[in-house]
């Protein structure tokens, strides 16, 4: 039960996390019809920029500015190089973005070194909340869980119930008639890619003292995210947040459980001797996402909740 | 000095416009008189969607376009319907997964400014879109999602609206209630340039028709001239 209930929480948390980077992804698709191979990147600098800013700010003050470092970065990304790059179709654009990860990764390690920083969770939030079956509850924890709840709830906020919002949603669909009415579209595109890497600054300044701030978090997050989105179905805000939440629970299970195949086989009466029967079943974890990204994309590949396919 | 008389909402100069390779506008001149109806005519296939494509700024356009005394070819799509042109293009545009009020409320351009026309007023001058004013538009019929699209191009308030084809696959009683709207539009001071292929309908309601073929106009004229040249129907516009 203890076991259940506390993948039930982390899983959410990490689910909720991956929901922060494949929104501003799902989005920034929708816009420009190509995936944002640098969209993990963000997520890095956000982290990085937090711990710069931290040391003279504190993490408060940090906590916003950093985000909003990050979305500038973005729009002049969008401004000066994206968009000049876009007509030239899609190929282009993600070999741009492509580029633009390795850069930045090859950026951060000049300026931050190759080894992880000691960017940490803030002393005020370093305690145990509460006590679960025994086991101390970093509070931490929840603060992620409630900056990821605020964040989402104004997410729906502005996309549903402001104009704003009904521009950008009609400009990912119809961008000429949009512009035809006489509202900027390049502007909003440029502005929906800034919010978009500010989303993922945010995760990072939350999850980078959570995980590890070093130069390598992208490329390893940056993966998981587009089978978020791929599973979820390219374009749908909606489907990233099943997704997100779907693979947020099942890394956290297959990790909590302790079993290994040795104890499946005897179940099944197989012989639980031999190499396959020492494999845990925690140690596919970071395989199951992949499998479930080869999975849907054979059985349903427009995803979830998506309206297109490949 | 503006290059364009007091008279005149546009006037086209030497207008050409490619697709890829392919040279459709062949260098096209007309006006659009302040306060008319003006129809430009031509069979499937002679750039007349071209033009008003030109016009908007979504094909690349070489050549002159004045509207209200500026020289807007070039400028970006936004930028054109900012000056008061608007645009109801052919395809019925409506975004179809938000209400009747949402589409119409995207049609302001700026809430800060006072509008001509409420989305209210839009309502009660339309039964039918007033009762399915929550519904998703793109539940709405062929007729409804035009009258929308109109309507949503008025709550920018326009000087000068180009509506591309707007009788296309609709029923005849349709088809008439399409043209009293746009004469009751002109009436209200807007001037229009209607792209059309319905001779009924486009002689009805314009003063001005320009007949267009192979990327030029080839006449110029007004409905009572143009119904006494069978030539130019035969030669222009007959199938």
């Amino acid at each position: 039960m203890e076991t259940v209930v506390f993948a039930l929480l982390n899983g959410l948390i990490y689910g909720l996390l991956l929901f922060m980077l494949s929104s501003g992804l799902t989005l920034i698709f929708s816009m420009m019809g190509v995936l944002n191979m640098a969209h993990a990147s963000f997520y890095m600098l956000g982290a990085y920029f937090a711990f710069t800013l931290g040391q003279s700010t504190g993490f408060w003050f940090a906590l916003f500015l950093a985000p909003i470092c990050v979305g500038a970065v973005g729009a002049c990304v969008e401004r000066w190089g994206l968009r000049r790059i876009h007509a030239g179709g899609h190929v282009g654009e993600l070999l741009f973005t492509f580029g633009l990860a390795y850069v930045i990764e090859e950026l951060v390690k000049i300026i931050w070194g190759k080894f992880a920083v000691a960017y940490e969770v803030p002393a005020e939030l370093n305690f145990s909340l509460f006590e679960l079956y025994g086991a101390q509850y970093p509070a931490y924890r929840m603060f992620m869980l409630l900056v990821s709840i605020t964040m989402l709830a104004g997410l729906w906020y502005l996309l549903k119930r402001t104009r704003i919002g009904l521009i950008i949603q009609a400009s990912l669909t119809h961008p000429h008639m949009v512009s035809h009415l006489g509202h900027n579209v390049p502007r909003i595109f440029m502005l929906v890619f800034a919010a978009g890497c500010a989303l993922a600054g945010l995760s990072g300044v939350i999850g980078g003292n959570y995980l590890v701030t070093e130069p390598s978090m992208a490329f390893s997050i940056g993966p998981i995210v587009f089978v978020v989105v791929v599973v979820g179905g390219m374009g749908s805000l909606a489907g990233a947040f099943v997704a997100s939440l779907l693979i947020g629970f099942l890394q956290t299970f297959a990790i909590s459980i302790d079993a290994n195949f040795a104890e499946i086989f005897s179940f099944a009466g197989l012989n639980p001797e031999g190499d396959l029967g020492r494999i845990t079943i925690s140690s596919l974890a970071p395989m199951l996402p992949f499998m479930l990204l080869v999975l849907m994309l054979m059985l349903r590949p427009r995803g979830l909740m998506g309206e297109r396919e490949f | 000095m503006s290059e364009t008389a007091a008279s005149e909402m546009l006037k086209i100069r030497g207008l050409h416009a490619y697709y890829g390779k392919s040279h459709v506008l062949r260098g096209v001149d007309m006006d659009v008189p302040k306060g008319s109806v003006t129809a430009l005519l031509g069979r499937n296939g002679v750039g007349r969607s071209t033009t008003a494509k030109a016009i908007m700024g979504e094909v690349a356009p070489k050549g002159d376009i004045w509207f209200k005394g500026k020289n807007i070819s070039g400028l970006p799509s936004h930028a054109i319907a900012q000056l008061g042109l608007g645009y109801v293009p052919e395809n019925r545009d409506v975004f179809p997964m938000m209400s009747v009020r949402d589409n119409l409320l995207l049609g302001i351009k700026d809430m800060r400014k006072a509008l001509k026309w409420t989305i209210d007023d839009m309502l009660d001058m339309f039964p039918n879109l007033k009762s399915r004013a929550d519904t998703p538009a793109g539940v709405l019929s062929g007729g409804e999602k035009q009258m929308l699209t109109i309507c949503r191009t008025l709550m920018g308030d326009p000087d000068l609206i180009i509506i591309d084809e707007p009788t296309e696959g609709l029923a005849p009683k349709i088809v008439t209630q399409v043209g009293q709207l746009i004469t009751e539009i002109a009436k209200a001071g807007v001037s229009i340039l209607l792209v059309e292929q319905k001779l009924s309908i486009a002689l009805k309601i314009a003063q001005h028709v320009y007949v267009m073929g192979h990327g030029e106009i080839v006449y110029h004229g007004s409905p009572e001239e143009f119904r006494k040249r069978d030539d130019i129907r035969r030669e222009w516009l007959e199938v």
